[in-house]
């Protein structure tokens, strides 16, 4: 195979890599092997772990034959090889479930059950999670996450973009629009005004992720209280600088004012000048 | 007898370390890295707040290389100056910035979408 892979190099280019790779149909005939029926759980480890060996020298493989075309391509193949291992857990786990279902098919599923192997911070975990849902779902760690609706955004001509639902962001986020909107300005550099129906429109062109991503920082910044994450808060100005009030933990902190920054002269100058 | 309400004197300084973290020119300030839409899908990017020392048109130079775009140094009435550099370079260049050892990861914010 090596010999294969110094082969021309144009013609490797040429042919897709998939037809020269020779380590593909070693894949399929280790997963046939695995495929098999096999009623021994410790078979089937043992040949995952085979796979895994396999699957290492494949990557290590396309290493060198990657090398050869370009030095720049080693990320992908760098890639690969976490794929690979990727690919590798997530078929270990698979296998993992699928004897937890054919050994114990009762109802507490635990991966574990009938072999008598370590257990993995995983599943204990996992475990200590179902237990505290089943008993007080209160405590669980996945607090009520505040949830905003997404923005919507639509496109007034060529060059202008309308905010469709920016007061009521605002509202659940209890910030003055006034506030939210010198910020979104600020951070995408143009100029924008609120219109008639309270929409905000924004010159330049904004897809609505640009938006989100903006007002996740704005949240981040300007709404969640730092001690304890809640979005319950309150802005006050206290002689020209911003304070965050948590109303949750009565904790209080202060904010980095909203600067433009710098803002290049684009479009046309006039001729004057 | 009255030596109590005296004063003192110690080497203790309690302003010490305020000054010396102002004096570590500028601790606080960030670099700022922004993008600006230009006409249709043009955009620039400006690296603002860079250290005074730094020569900008040598930074200007290496970058301009390094990313294949073309750049000036803009003098501002408020901000000093200020890098400016054609398309949306921001990632590119808070990576440089911080490979060539100029600031830190932490002191580079990068606005925009």
């Amino acid at each position: 195979m090596a010999d294969d892979a110094q082969v021309d190099l144009k013609e490797e280019v040429a042919e897709a890599v998939a037809p020269f790779d020779p380590s593909k149909k070693k894949k399929k005939k280790k997963k046939v092997v695995i495929e098999e029926p096999t009623d021994e759980v410790e078979n089937v480890s043992e040949k995952i772990e085979n796979l895994s060996v396999s699957e290492s020298l494949e990557s290590t493989f396309g290493d060198k034959k990657k090398k050869k075309k370009k030095p720049v391509v080693t990320d992908f193949s760098n890639d690969d090889i976490l794929d690979a291992g990727e690919r590798l857990e997530g078929g270990e786990i698979d296998e993992e479930n699928e004897e937890g279902k054919g050994i114990s098919l009762g109802t507490p599923q635990l991966p574990w059950e009938g072999t008598d192997r370590d257990y993995k911070y995983e599943e204990i975990l996992y475990r200590v999670f179902n237990i505290l849902r089943e008993n007080n779902p209160d405590l669980t760690g996945d607090r009520r996450r505040t949830v905003m609706r997404p923005p919507q955004v639509l496109r007034e001509g060529t060059k202008k973009t309308v905010f469709v639902n920016f007061m009521d962001l605002c509202k659940t986020m209890h910030r003055q629009p006034e506030h939210v909107m010198t910020f979104l300005l600020a951070e995408m550099g143009t100029s924008g005004s609120l219109d008639g129906q309270q929409r905000l429109v924004v010159k330049g062109r904004f897809a609505p992720k640009n938006f989100e991503g903006i007002l996740r920082r704005y949240i981040n910044e300007y709404v969640i209280c730092n001690g304890c994450k809640s979005p319950d808060t309150i802005l006050i100005k206290e002689n020209r600088l911003f304070f965050l009030r948590c109303e949750q933990c009565g904790s209080s902190r202060s904010v980095a004012p909203i600067k433009a920054g710098f803002v290049a002269r684009v479009g046309r100058r006039k001729p004057g000048t | 007898m009255s030596e109590l309400n005296v004063q003192i004197p110690t080497t203790f300084d309690p302003f010490a370390d305020a000054n010396a973290e102002d004096s570590g020119a500028g601790a606080k300030e960030y670099v700022h890295v922004r993008t600006q839409q230009r006409n249709g899908r043009k955009s620039l990017t400006t690296v603002q707040g860079l250290k005074k020392e730094f020569s900008y048109s040598k930074i200007l130079k290496d970058v301009k290389k390094e990313f294949c775009c073309n750049g000036t140094v803009v003098q501002d009435p408020e901000l000093g100056q200020v890098i400016q550099l054609q398309g949306d370079q921001r990632k590119n260049v808070a990576n440089f910035l911080v490979q060539a050892g100029i600031v830190k990861k932490d002191r580079i914010k990068i606005h925009g979408f």
